[in-house]
């Protein structure tokens, strides 16, 4: 399974010079990345916390469906799908 | 009336000297002396107050941010408040040690501007000399110092033939982005717009030729891309609305919900000697002038798009219709949009004028 870039065996992580941090103020995750800001829901500041260069796509997918008891072939789905978004907008590297 | 949102970015100018002249500097015309900059703990009290506002990101910049001999200083106090922290850069100035002190005071990110990928002409774009090859060292220099780096390509009708290289510039300099950015024409950049201004044919060329390097670069290189208002049919959505996202700091602590504002008259600004940055955030008459929809003139008023772009630029709605409140020329709404389009047209189809560059 593959989407735009990223592979099930892909190790994402964050891109150099991309920070996660809780934002106080908003109360909200956030990511900061070069001139840019993206606001993180639920999900997406799960699945981004995990990417740490070392874990599959496959594996932390494994993950997540024991954990949000679901089917893996699903949740692979999505978040391949999101993080082909991230890759291509240079939130993430491989 | 509720609060506003806090902001996102603050613009720490902290001195309007530079090396360089360029013709297109968002400096205002009359600059800071350096006399009256703010002194190393009035900027960390700033920056303290910026977090506590809200402030995610602080841009610290100039003219040539690295004259300031405290930036590492900023950069240390920064981070401490929590603050992402980018330094937009000439690089001119640049040393190896001065890389590696910026990166252990611990910088996320460096800006560097780039004139042209030819030499003559990067000379030329910058009143200055031998530029390009400085700049291609402080690439190196920030890259052997790992700090993540943006190439700023400032496009014109000079250098737009060498967008392609310029392109592959960023990807040899070892930039993950790179921003190219059509001349905005304030400032004095609007004092030399028949200097810079392109035609049309040359901007939707830029257009293809980016659109082209996404695709082919995706996950390598990030392109932002600020497109020209001159020859676009609706506003930009300036500063992400007027006092909505974004605070400038000047060398000398006045505070400015953007770095051109100081062209509109009548128009007083606090600074932040006197004041926190939260209480003008919330409270100053220039940041409330056109914060949201109420001020509005029609065709603003009852436009759908109202709150997309928030009638676009004030200073460009000065700088071509004498009247900081009229809707931006660059909507094609406005009574003014087709002799801002004419003046365009006619400026990039005659021949260059010299440049006025900016001398501090």
């Amino acid at each position: 399974m593959s989407a735009a870039g990223i592979a099930s065996s892909s190790c994402p992580a964050l891109a150099r010079g991309v920070k996660m941090r809780f934002d106080e103020a908003r109360s909200q995750w956030m990511l900061n990345a070069p001139e840019r800001v993206l606001v993180l829901d639920e999900i997406a500041q799960i699945i981004l916390s995990r990417c740490d260069g070392v874990i599959s796509v496959e594996d932390l997918c494994r993950e997540l469906a024991l954990e949000f008891a679901a089917p893996q072939e699903i949740i692979q789905a999505d978040v391949m799908e999101m993080l082909a978004d991230m890759l291509h907008r240079g939130f993430i590297r491989l | 009336m509720r609060p506003p949102d806090p902001p996102f970015a603050l613009l720490a100018e902290l001195t309007h000297r530079c090396p360089l002249a360029c013709p297109y500097c968002s400096n205002p015309l009359t600059l800071a002396r350096a006399a009256s900059e703010l002194e190393t703990d009035e900027w960390r009290r700033v920056l303290d107050e910026a977090a506590k506002l809200g402030v995610l990101q602080v841009h610290f910049s100039g003219g040539e941010p690295l004259i300031r001999k405290d930036l590492e200083l900023l950069i240390a106090h920064a981070g401490q408040c929590g603050l992402y922290t980018n330094l937009i850069t000439s690089g001119m100035a640049l040393s190896p040690a001065r890389a590696t002190a910026l990166a252990q005071a611990g910088l996320d990110h460096a800006q560097l501007s780039l004139q042209d990928t030819d030499a003559l002409n990067a000379d030329l774009f910058s009143g200055s000399k031998n530029t390009l090859a400085q700049k291609t060292a402080a690439a190196a220099m920030l890259r052997a110092a790992d700090l993540p780096l943006t190439l700023n390509a400032v496009m014109h009708r000079g250098n737009l033939a060498h967008l392609e290289a310029m392109i592959e510039t960023a990807l040899a300099f070892g930039a993950g982005r790179l921003e190219v950015a059509h001349v905005q024409y304030y400032g004095w950049a609007l004092r030399n717009r028949a200097a810079l201004m392109p035609t049309r044919a040359q901007i939707d060329l830029a257009t293809q030729i980016v659109t082209a390097a996404r695709a082919r670069l995706s996950g390598r290189l990030v392109i932002d891309y600020v497109v020209p208002d001159y020859y676009a049919t609706r506003p930009k959505a300036c500063m992400g609305g007027w006092a909505q996202r974004f605070l400038n700091v000047d060398p000398a602590g006045n505070v400015l919900p953007c770095h051109a504002a100081q062209s509109i008259p009548d128009m007083h600004f606090d600074t932040v000697r006197e004041k926190s940055l939260g209480e003008i955030w919330r409270n100053s008459a220039a940041f409330n002038r056109f914060r949201g929809a109420g001020w509005m003139p029609e065709p603003c008023q009852s436009c759908e798009r109202r709150e997309v772009d928030w009638g676009g630029c004030r200073c460009q709605a000065l700088a071509l219709t004498g009247d900081a409140g009229a809707t931006d020329p660059a909507c094609a709404l406005s009574p003014h949009h087709a002799e801002m389009l004419a003046t365009a047209q006619n400026e990039a189809a005659a021949p260059a004028p010299d440049f006025i560059y900016r001398r501090y």
